[in-house]
């Protein structure tokens, strides 16, 4: 028996008890308490029973329409992974960082990027128009079911590109030579050893997808349009504004079922079947594409991600520094030129208004947030991780509830929280606290999908090896354990800082109106009529990228002394 | 691992340590005032930070804002939350007469004669029993590009019956009135139009014209409209009657004339008239009354306009020019009894879905 894992069992249970606590304190209790409020006499009166239809045609809808846009998300994805995780090319670098931003972009952004891409105006029906000469925009993607996935994929591919792509470049390519050298072909070999060994990885990217655009709200709404509802946009419509307090509920279980069903599956399917594979380090696998098809490949993939992800985010930070004035009241050539005016209007506050926030105020209450997001996910996503990694029955039943945040509906655990949090047994905790709290919540499955892989992947033998040459379980922690989860660890806090930097629904539940969060304040701005208006949110919304790219860039540069050894 | 700290460790604190250092008085750091009153109000409230400021030096008060959503979701969080326990807040600004039975049903305020009030035209008091106090109104009506119009040239639609000329089919995009204020109060304005009987054939009839629905204002005005930034497809939308005004003030270039407009023919706009009252059950009585009082004062009811783009309900309120020169007003807005809205307003609202959605 090794050293390491002599401790008793009491002793590592203990790993449970942070995430435990916080999981029932912040998600599972606010959770009881609106529940506990919609089936209570006080919802009685005049409400009619629910009616399966009620449950049945927005649940039938919102599985349809995650599914295929989980399956689409991987069609761009896997090869993006295998593209990020084998190739060393020009702008790699650039283009992994800029494939995250669209995560942080709120949805009410997105629709005026697509608007202006796809919209029957924008540049692509425009060019099309101008092209074949013809009178009518030919393409209508907009408040569409195509609109919806579209946005699904542009949102969620980078999921998929970090998480296999993680796991991919820490594969021990010896082993697929092995394969190989053995008289495998390629596809058998990538069959046989890389897809077993990937599985984990791609089974748990996927179910982040599936529960991201299971629980879809903004994209439904404002880019899908009324005749589309998922359980999410049905929970919001039932809840605030039918106060129909009980069918919000009922479809809200309906939600978390579907949620703890999923993650069961997965964690069915991900149970590593294979042993522990050997290690490499992330950039030992990385290469220039050699011979055509690579180079191929590398080509199209890179101009897919481009169009797919790059062009919405230009046009928007395009448009951020362009005027589109023609002498208005009589249309005529519309007059483009560049200007800087939005941003200097960001610094102004021009009706003295109470709710005026400097761009800079925003950007630091967005900070703190992400920061303390980052520590919280982070830390309980790691003792959560090593206590899921221990061989316990119970940890099979246990694995699942740690996703189940993410298949909570955002309104229903907003108004828990209200609900649970006002009660003065709860006075002492500073309300603007729930924030990074609540953003923790749907980071921390993120973090423990990262990191569980590449901590069940690491061989039992190093840690055998270090306890035997005398180390203690805190120095092979350090030494054996840091190091190979250190970049999985660099991937769960980019996740974190990223969802709390772009979370919007929480935010607006919880914060006060004098201090607004970025995605608050754009929203702010577009929700008012005025061409200043609507191009402060845009230009707030390229000062949120860039804060964001920055953040990321910071946290990727972590590096541990010696790393390059691994 | 020691240099990972470090950097992160220096990260955080430099991220803690801005927080604390920079800091300027005007805007707090998030920490819930112990000794304050806290007002919930829709997104759009705005309001100049000198009055409040003023208001808070003279009381001695912390004034907390929450904002809530759009005017329906404010008040049905509010309900919720009172529902479970204690209510968020003190005084609620920001009810309209489309939901202001629901409040009343739910007993949600507390009763204030406030002394203003006797200044306050009658048409405005829509609660005799003085829980629901009137502060502003507006108008929802649809706006048009003007541009679109002279290019196109096509007469801009007088009336509601207009829109279901074959002229203009495909031209207007309306709010889901289930997930949208404004467009619950077009609906509704359609309804006190056309009758109870009615409504549903000039829905039909809009539906065969081909109008475009979507689920919020931001999409219809931003995405859809042609007369906004967004430069949409659409060249009339379901807005205010100040989104002109709007328009004008807050212009990339000085304009001399706003580029949109509204139709203000009678009954094809519905006034919405916004109440404040005080949350039933506040620890805080006597300062929520110096509240309403202060949203009831001439100052705050003169800075509305410019702040909120809506019409102060005391007569005495002098507007500003700029508002009053964009500005069009209804001589004959569409209204319905209060009363009939309680009762009606889900299954009217169930019946536009399946009419629409199908």
């Amino acid at each position: 028996m090794k050293r390491a894992d002599q401790k008793h069992p009491w002793q590592k249970g203990l790993l449970w008890l942070l995430p435990a606590a916080f999981l029932l304190i912040f998600f599972y209790q606010p959770l009881l308490n609106i529940l506990r409020l919609a089936f209570s006499p006080l919802f009685q009166t005049g409400w009619e029973g629910v009616q399966a239809a009620q449950v049945l045609k927005p649940l039938g809808f919102t599985l349809w329409q995650a599914l295929l846009s989980t399956l689409l998300t991987l069609l761009v994805g896997l090869p993006a992974a295998y593209l990020f995780s084998h190739f060393d090319f020009k702008g790699r670098e650039a283009l992994r960082l800029l494939s995250l931003l669209p995560f942080i972009l709120p949805t009410v952004v997105v629709a005026a990027c697509f608007n202006t891409l796809l919209g029957p105006r924008g540049w692509l029906n425009l060019g099309l128009m101008a092209l074949l000469n013809l009178s009518e925009p030919p393409i209508h993607m907009l408040q569409s079911l195509p609109a919806i996935l579209l946005a699904h994929v542009f949102y969620n591919t980078a999921i998929i590109i970090r998480l296999v792509g993680s796991a991919w470049s820490r594969l021990d390519k010896k082993l697929v030579h092995a394969a190989q050298m053995l008289g495998a072909c390629p596809w058998q070999a990538f069959r046989e050893v890389t897809l077993p060994l990937l599985l984990p990885a791609i089974t748990g990217a996927s179910l982040l997808v599936f529960l991201f655009d299971f629980t879809s709200f903004g994209v439904v709404l404002m880019l899908g349009g009324p005749q589309f509802a998922t359980l999410e946009v049905e929970i919001y419509t039932q809840a605030l504004y039918m106060l129909n307090l009980r069918l919000a509920a009922v479809l809200s279980l309906v939600q978390l079922a579907c949620t703890l069903l999923v993650a069961w599956l997965q964690s069915r399917v991900s149970q590593p079947r294979y042993g522990k594979a050997a290690l490499s380090a992330e950039r030992a696998n990385l290469r220039p594409p050699r011979g055509a098809a690579e180079k191929t490949f590398t080509a199209v993939m890179t101009i897919i991600l481009v169009l797919l992800i790059l062009t919405p985010l230009l046009s928007l930070i395009t448009r951020s520094f362009v005027t589109l004035e023609a002498a208005r009241g009589e249309r005529g050539q519309v007059q483009t030129g560049f200007t800087l005016r939005y941003y200097q209007e960001l610094f102004q506050n021009r009706t003295g208004s109470l709710f005026y926030v400097p761009p800079i105020m925003a950007v630091r209450n967005s900070l703190v947030y992400a920061a303390l997001t980052v520590v919280i996910a982070t830390v309980l996503g790691l003792l959560g991780t090593y206590a899921l990694n221990q061989p316990w029955k119970v940890n099979r039943i246990l694995e699942p509830f740690f996703m189940l945040p993410l298949g909570a509906s955002a309104v229903t655990l907003g108004l828990g929280f209200l609900v649970a949090f006002r009660q003065p047994a709860w006075s002492g905790l500073p309300f603007p606290l729930l924030i990074p709290i609540a953003h923790a919540l749907v980071a921390l499955p993120m973090v423990v999908r990262t990191l569980l892989p590449a901590l069940r992947s690491i061989p039992s033998s190093l840690r055998q090896a270090a306890s035997t040459l005398g180390a203690d379980g805190r120095r092979v922690f350090r030494e054996v354990d840091l190091p190979l989860l250190l970049r999985p660890l660099l991937v769960s806090m980019v996740f974190a800082f990223t969802i709390s930097l772009g979370e919007f629904g929480a935010s607006s539940f919880l914060s006060s109106a004098q201090t607004p969060t970025i995605p608050v304040a754009i929203y702010r701005y577009i929700s008012q009529p005025g061409a200043l208006n609507y191009g402060q949110a845009l230009a707030m919304s390229s000062l949120l990228l860039m804060v964001c790219a920055a953040g990321i860039f910071l946290i990727e540069k972590i590096r541990l002394p010696g790393e390059e050894l691994y | 691992m020691i240099k990972r700290s470090l950097i992160f460790g220096a990260l955080v604190a430099l991220l803690l340590g801005g927080c604390i250092g920079q800091t300027p008085a005007a805007s707090p750091t998030p920490v819930l005032e112990a000794q304050g009153l806290t007002v919930m109000t829709h997104d759009s409230f705005a309001v100049s930070a000198e009055l409040v400021y003023q208001f808070e030096a003279e009381n001695g008060v912390k004034v907390n804002f929450i904002k809530g959503g759009d005017a329906g979701t404010t008040l049905n969080r509010l309900i919720l939350t009172s529902l479970g326990g204690t209510p968020e807040a003190d005084v609620f600004y920001g009810l309209d007469n489309t939901f202001l039975s629901r409040a009343l049903e739910q007993d949600l305020l507390e009763a204030y004669a406030a002394p203003a009030l006797a200044e306050i035209p009658a048409e405005f008091q829509l609660d005799p029993s003085n829980r629901a106090l009137p502060v502003d109104y507006g108008d929802v009506c649809i706006n048009y590009d003007k541009a679109w119009f002279q290019e196109h040239e096509l007469p801009v639609p007088r009336s509601l019956e207009d829109l279901t000329k074959p002229e203009y089919a495909g031209l207007l995009v309306v709010e889901n009135p289930a997930t949208s204020s404004p467009g619950l109060s077009f609906l509704l304005a359609t309804i006190s139009t056309f009758g109870e009987e009615g409504w549903q054939s000039y829905w039909q009839a809009l539906k065969d014209n081909g109008v475009v629905v979507v689920s919020d204002w931001e999409t219809a005005y931003y995405t859809n409209f042609s007369g906004s930034s967004g430069r949409g497809p659409q060249p009339l939308v379901v807005s205010y009657a100040s989104s002109p005004a709007a328009e004008l003030i807050y212009a990339e270039t000085p304009l001399t004339e706003a580029p949109t407009g509204s139709i203000i023919a009678d009954g094809a706009c519905w006034r919405q008239v916004e109440f404040a009252g005080i949350l039933k059950g506040t620890p805080n009585r006597a300062l929520a009354e110096k509240f309403i009082d202060f949203l009831l004062s001439q100052p705050f009811q003169e800075d509305m306009p410019l702040q909120m783009f809506v019409f102060p309900v005391l007569p005495a309120a002098k507007l500003p020019e700029a508002f009053v020169k964009a500005s069009q007003v209804p001589q004959k807005p569409a209204s319905l009894d209060p009363q009939l809205i309680a009762e009606k307003r889900e299954l009217w609202v169930q019946a536009w879905t399946e009419l629409m959605m199908k």
